[in-house]
This record gives structure tokens, sequence and C-alpha cells, in this order.
């Protein structure tokens, strides 16, 4: 199962391990790792499950559809390394992606 | 003062289907939702989207549910009150006393919560002390136009809200300043093509790849500070500002109503889904109970239940006769159906 480590916007980090095809967001909520309020539950259609990717890992990622970059909008102090979430989904390929979360979603 | 046999709060899938559950049941019911259509999250975050898991429905989408949910109630002739939210909850012997924001009052035996993950405000700009400015010239939302004539007016957002109020307010401000994250927009070509030619006459300043950092005045703002992706600050003296980035959902006054919570949910028994307060009732997305899954079939099943319990508190002289709509003929009447 891919590893992901979520760093807290107080610096706790959580590592956990993530079932394979899960998204990040849903990594989050299983794992109840505070940060994350996914209020839509996935549909991208909310902003609340916005997080930083580390650099390491940015050109891992799938790109970017419009409907993530139209939700981003939404979502605060974003930066070129803004994702949401729920539009990350968890392989081997990421395996050992970290993510730092925001001070709030929204 | 409206006495009614319940209130609903929420008019999403679950918050219609209660009205239709406690209809049968010949309950009267009034629901309050704080957005201006009914629908709830279905409506405002995902009227496209299909779903694929309403029992014989293989599939529908947001708006076509909410669609058929108002149809099946429609022999209830509900009232809706839309635009606001309830503040307050009090108790008055058996019965509770419901105010709304536009300060509409109801008495019922029953309130149902079908809240979902509460209700929609506007996401605030993260900038300390906003507060303070908003009961003078920042804003959420255009109630009267002629508010902004002759002003300097900073836009915010770069979807349909703020782009329709920049071509519209630039008729009659002094200039529109027009904020936005990055180069494209979501609102709509034809209303992106028109803000381009404004901006192409000098009617509207554009700032693209800028999101707001600072917003500095005593009383009201004066200063909009901005910041561009190289982290480059730019200074603009603003009369007022509109800050249109989208909306959030909150739980609001709820947390305020003395009913046990889980984290945004309110605890319920899976009897009847009351909470621990006799009469009020939470069903859908915003209870919480073991085993609950956030799925709108089972915001059904939590509303039947629920009118259940409704039907004892409101006709507590009455014997609760349980039916089913395929033979009753008490509820064909109530469905019209003759």
């Amino acid at each position: 199962m891919p590893k992901v480590t979520y760093i807290e916007f107080n610096g706790t980090e959580h590592n956990v391990k993530v079932e394979k095809g899960l998204s990040i967001m849903e990594g989050a909520v299983q794992n109840n790792i505070p940060g994350i309020d996914a209020d839509c539950g996935g549909s991208c259609a909310c902003a609340t499950c916005h997080v930083y990717v580390d650099d390491d890992w940015m050109d891992k990622l799938p790109e970017q559809s419009d409907a993530e970059k139209d939700m981003l909008d939404f979502a605060f102090e974003t930066t070129a390394n803004s994702r949401l979430g729920c539009q990350i989904f968890l392989d081997e390929e990421l395996d050992g992606i970290a993510v730092s979360l925001p001070e709030k979603q929204g | 003062m409206i006495k009614t046999d319940a209130v609903i709060i929420g008019a999403g899938p679950v918050g219609l289907f209660t009205v239709f559950e406690l209809g049968i049941l010949g309950l009267n019911a009034h629901v309050i939702d704080n957005l201006d259509k009914v629908g709830g999250q279905c409506i405002e975050l995902y009227p496209d989207k299909p779903i694929y898991d309403i029992p014989a429905l293989p599939i529908c989408t947001g708006e076509s549910l909410t669609n058929n949910l108002l149809e099946q109630i429609k022999p209830f002739k509900t009232e809706f009150y839309l635009n606001q939210r309830v503040n307050t909850i009090k108790k008055n012997n058996q019965n509770w006393i419901v105010e709304t924001s536009d300060n509409i009052v109801f008495e019922t035996p029953n309130v149902i919560i079908a809240g979902g993950v509460g209700s929609f405000e506007p996401r605030k700009p993260p900038i300390a002390g906003i507060e303070n400015f908003e009961n003078s010239n920042l804003f959420y939302s255009v109630k009267n136009k002629n508010n902004f004539s002759n002003q300097t007016v900073c836009i915010f957002g770069g979807g349909d809200s703020a782009l329709d109020w920049a071509v519209e307010l630039s008729k009659i401000a002094k200039k529109i300043i027009l904020v936005h994250r990055r180069e494209e927009f979501r609102a709509t070509q034809h209303t992106v093509d028109q803000m381009m030619n404004l901006k192409k006459s000098g009617k509207i300043e554009l700032y693209t790849n800028c999101q707001p950092k600072d917003f500095i005045g005593e009383q009201k703002i004066e200063t909009v500070l901005i910041e561009n992706n190289k982290k480059e600050a730019i200074e603009l003296k603003v009369d007022s500002v509109l800050a249109f980035f989208g909306l959030k959902m909150e739980l609001g006054p709820i947390v305020n109503w003395g009913l046990n919570l889980d984290n945004k949910t309110i605890i319920v028994d899976t009897c009847n889904f009351e909470t621990n307060e006799k009469g009020i009732f939470a069903v859908g997305d915003i209870c919480s109970y073991p085993g609950k899954l956030k799925l709108i079939l089972c915001g059904f099943h939590e509303a039947a239940l629920a009118a259940q319990e409704c039907f004892k508190r409101a006709k507590p002289d009455e014997r609760y006769v349980f039916r089913f709509t395929t033979s009753s003929s008490d509820i064909h009447k109530r469905l019209g159906i003759k």
C-alpha cells in the first residue's frame, strides 16, 4: 500500500498507509487526519481538501483538470503546489508522497 | 407566528423527502433554507453530476433528483422560506419556537434538521480583522447596486458573480478593479469577452495571478494590498470591496441549540432519529450514529422513521396506523389521487 505523509499546519506529521486507488483526501479522512474537511465528499465541488504537495512529487502528479483549477479558486492561500486531495489518486508511483495542509480549509 | 406540524431545516433531497413522509401521514411542514433555491448541495455543488445510487433510478443528476422530489411533494403545497437560516430554537412547553434570520417565527412540535454539512455561507478572504469592515464597505453580495455609483470598486473572483458584477457595475462606478488568482476565468465566455472589452476601453482595471494580502483602513477599507505570483505587492486605493470566493458550508447557529454533537454532526437515536432534545430530529448527512453512511438513500430512510415519531408528537390523541401507499385510501386522498 502506498505510504503518505500528511503534515498539519502546526507541523504534526502523520505517516499512514493508504490503499491503492484511494485519493489523498480519502486517505486523510479514513485516518482521521485533522485539517482536511472534504465537505462535498470527493466530487471536486468544494475545495475543502486543499493540500500543498511537496516539491519532490509535483512532476509525478497527473495534470490538473479544468474542474480542479476552477475549484482551487475557492481555496485560500493557494501556491504553485496547491492541489485538491480528492483529485490525486494513490498508486506505486506516488508511494511516499508528502503533502502539507493549509492553516484552514476555506 | 406560523403554527405547523413540522419545520424542516434544509431543502436538500432529504429535507424534501421528509416533506413527503410527513405529508402521507397527514402532517404539514414548512421548509427553511439559507440558499436562494431548493435542492441543497445537489443543486449548489453538482447539479450536472450523475448520481448512480438512488434506488430504482439507475442514473440521475442533482438537478433531476431535486425536480423529481419537488414533483413528488407537489400534492402537499409546501411553503419554502429561502435565503434565510434558522437563528434560534426555543422550548415552549411541548413545542418549539423557531425563528429565522428574516424574523419569521414558527411554533411546532417537530423540528427536523436536514442540514447536510451546514448552511452555505460566503467564503471570506483569509485576512485578519476582516469582520470589522463587513458593516462598512466590504460585501459578499450586491444588495443595491446604486450604492456603488461613482465609486472605485475592487472585485475579487473569477466566476460568474465576480464578472457579472464587474460588467454591470462598470456602467455606474467610477472604476472597477478586478482581481483574480489566475489567467483563466470560470465565468461564461460571453461575460469574459464583455469584461475584456471593458478592460480595453479602460473601464475595468484587471489584475490576474494576484491574491488579496491585506485590507487597510480605520473604519472602512481604504487600501487593498494584493500580491502577484512573484510575491510583489500592489497597493490599490478603493471605495468598496466585493469578494466573490464562492460559498462554504458551516454548521452555523445549530451549535448553540444544546444538541449533542460529534464533530460537525448531530447525534441521534436510530429508532426515530431524534436528538437529545425531544421533538428535534436530525436526518441526512448532518446526523450521526454508529454505522452512519452519508448517502442520500440513507437520508430517505431516516426521514421515514423520523416522520413516525413526528406524527405521535403532532397528533398525540390519534392512533398511528402503519399504511402502504399502494392501498391506503387516506394516503391516496392526501396525494390527490381519486
